[in-house]
């Protein structure tokens, strides 16, 4: 005969066994989260055409001397590696709202078109306008992806059956391929920009502009903070519509804001490292994986995660066909679309 | 009153619509007049009036003309039309063995298995004849279309998973083109976009001889077949009932489709939607009998892909939009409002 405490007790630990890890283990798992992210970082500046040796790169970031080594360090492969840690965690982070949101294990900034509404609104507005100031340019890239994201969201949701994985997937590679055949109308129309954006169309960190960077730092700041600070009732929304409105959450708000902040992000990332791809499909995966459901720990995790991706796929990009470098966001691409596969194969019923 | 028309002999019988004869002169005219405009259409215009006279081979006041047409725009043009025949006929077949009005060759990722293998032959064997290509093109085409048919297969192949599974194939066969892009040595931008966007940007006769041969075969082929796809779009268990050998004609009919597609990829690389398109024109224009409908589809993908092209050619004049990117223009709008149309299923 089972003891009576023992089974109280089984009881009281199964509930938490469901919800996720204890409170310890999960900043303890952080903790080294963002230890191989730093890893990350230094062996993505390490790294390059010139062979430069991690002790040259402390003292360039500590005790900078203005040599040859210490000039490449701090203005080149600083910056770059840096725009792909924010862009991975920016990519990562909306991608985890927007699955929370869509309650739909394939939403992501880049199958929803999100990102190539961005791509599109700011090579529009390159061609009509020329060179613009850098606010008026992440603006479009904002204005851009917000339309986008609107009419996504409207087109999925059609019909009796409401929002299904496949109708929002379809809405957004439709107009994803709308998107890009009028960018690329616009390129050809307008060779001159064509050589310069190409890279960047592809998604890429190298050779971007660290003006625009720091321009764009502050919206991707405020966006992850306000991921973090939403984790609490995106968790009670991803239970779902009605019980979520059951529980006194006031859910209209709660989209409007998921909605605001992935635009702030995936809007920021686009403008500074063009449409990269899956990160933010792969990453929110990943992590669910690791800590479960708990939006709260799920987000900071998500940006860690999202920035060691990226930081790696930039590594993977500069190696593969060394001396040639090919966009990382091909590398995304590659690595993604075949988990999206399974994750189809997986994930969705008929 | 009689809807059909039956013919009748003593080795074949079909019955097709009464509308499909009318549809079809009418859709050849209207081509035939979009051919001659964009014949004479160019740095250097020409008149529909020397254009139907140079084809004619009648004498005109400039000696030029025969070489502009004959040389330069004819087999441009053919090609547009016989590409847009291709992914039509493509479109419609798929369409009917799935039951599903959005599968197109382009959405479903077998498009982008054409493409992928044709454009590695061109970068990592850059001395390859010609004919070599469609072989390649439509063996890309196959097994993309295999692993598709295998990774949507989940006791009984799923068309909601057989889209999404095509999603997924594109992605990841663009990421390949884009690495053989930058790998290779097409340094010519033009080229490059053929392949991304689709374009029947200085084709000349050597093009067009290799995409012959499979439509001469296909054509008929699919024509042949079209009896089989009426049955098969009842369902397969009706299919079975009436005696239909349905996995055979399946793989048949699937085949001939992935061949058309190769074919066509290999020669204008991919042309998007308008294997999605001009089923859906035609199966409002003639209704769903597959006998008059591949007809129809055919002509209306071939006048697409004309207009596209002419289209492309002019709005810009002097800068040319592949006809590719005109069609994905029109296409995707057009994907979201069948995508409208369908919503309640």
């Amino acid at each position: 005969m089972v003891k009576p405490s023992s089974l109280i007790r089984e009881k009281a630990r199964s509930p938490q066994k469901v919800i996720g890890r204890s409170q310890a283990l999960l900043v303890v798992g952080l903790a080294l989260c963002l230890l191989v992210l730093f890893i990350c970082l230094i062996t993505s500046i390490t790294f390059g055409a010139a062979e430069i040796h991690p002790n040259t790169v402390f003292a360039a970031l500590t005790a900078f001397d203005g040599s040859t080594e210490h000039l490449i360090i701090r203005t080149v492969r600083m910056p770059r590696s840096l725009i792909a840690l924010m862009v991975g965690a920016a990519l990562a982070v909306a991608g985890t709202i927007l699955q929370g949101l869509t309650r739909n294990p394939l939403a992501s900034p880049d199958i929803l078109g999100i990102n190539s509404g961005a791509a599109f609104a700011m090579v529009l507005v390159l061609f009509l306008l020329g060179g613009v100031s850098a606010p008026v340019y992440v603006g479009f890239a904002f204005l851009g992806a917000g339309l986008t994201a609107i009419a996504v969201y409207l087109l999925g949701s059609l019909g009796r059956s409401g929002m299904t994985p496949l109708k929002l997937v379809l809405a957004g590679s439709a107009l994803t391929y709308l998107l890009f055949s009028l960018t690329t109308s616009i390129l050809i129309l307008d060779q001159e920009t064509l050589d310069e954006i190409r890279f960047w169309l592809a998604g890429s960190v190298a050779g971007r502009d660290v003006s625009l960077f720091l321009q764009v730092l502050p919206c991707m700041v405020v966006g992850l903070l306000m991921a973090f600070a939403m984790g609490k009732p995106l968790t009670t929304l991803a239970l779902g519509e009605d019980v979520a409105t059951g529980l006194g959450l006031k859910t209209g708000w709660v989209k409007v804001t998921a909605i605001v902040v992935v635009v702030l992000l995936a809007g920021s990332a686009v403008a500074i490292a063009g449409p990269i791809s899956f990160i933010g499909l792969i990453v929110p995966h990943v992590a669910r994986f690791l800590i479960g459901t708990d939006y709260r720990w799920l987000l900071p995790y998500s940006a860690c995660l999202g920035g060691i991706l990226l930081l790696l796929a930039d590594i993977g990009a500069r190696l593969i066909l060394k001396p040639q470098e090919i966009p990382v966001g091909i590398m995304t691409s590659l690595l993604g679309a075949p988990f999206f596969i399974y994750l189809a194969r997986s994930r969705v019923k008929r | 009153m009689n809807h059909w028309i039956t013919v009748r002999s003593r080795q074949i019988s079909f019955r097709i619509d009464r509308r499909v004869p009318i549809v079809l002169v009418v859709l050849g005219l209207i081509t035939l007049a979009i051919v001659l405009l964009s014949l004479g259409q160019g740095e250097y215009p020409i008149s529909p009036i020397d254009v139907l006279k140079t084809l004619l081979k009648i004498e005109t006041d400039n000696a030029d003309y025969d070489f502009i047409i004959h040389t330069l725009r004819l087999p441009r043009a053919l090609i547009a039309f016989l590409v847009g025949v291709g992914f039509a006929i493509s479109g419609a077949i798929l369409q009917g063995i799935t039951r599903n009005p959005l599968a197109a060759p382009d959405i479903i990722g077998i498009n982008a298995g054409a493409s992928v293998v044709a454009v590695s032959f061109i970068v990592l064997f850059p001395s390859v004849p010609g004919f070599v290509l469609p072989i390649a093109a439509f063996a890309g085409a196959f097994v993309a279309a295999i692993l598709i048919y295998l990774l949507a297969w989940d006791g009984g192949s799923s068309p909601i998973r057989l889209i999404l599974i095509g999603v997924g194939i594109a992605a990841f066969t663009n990421a390949v083109i884009s690495v053989m892009l930058t790998f290779g040595q097409i340094n010519s931008v033009s080229q490059a976009w053929i392949w991304i966007t689709g374009s029947v940007y200085g084709r000349s006769w050597e093009h067009l001889l290799p995409l012959l041969p499979w439509l001469i075969v296909l054509i008929p082929l699919a024509l042949l077949l079209s009896r089989d796809l009426n049955v098969l779009h009842l369902g397969d268990d009706v299919a079975r009932g009436v005696g239909s050998r349905v996995e055979w004609q399946r793989v048949l009919l699937l085949i001939t489709s992935v061949a058309l597609t190769g074919a066509s990829v290999a020669t204008a690389g991919t042309v998007g939607f308008v294997g999605l398109m001009a089923p859906h024109l035609a199966r409002q224009l003639v209704g769903t009998a597959y006998e008059g409908l591949l007809p129809t589809a055919a002509l209306m993908g071939g006048m697409i892909t004309v207009l596209a092209d002419l289209l492309g050619r002019t709005l810009f004049a002097p800068t040319e939009l592949p006809c590719g990117v005109i069609t994905a223009t029109i296409g995707a709008p057009y994907f979201l409002y069948l995508l409208y149309q369908n919503r309640h299923q």
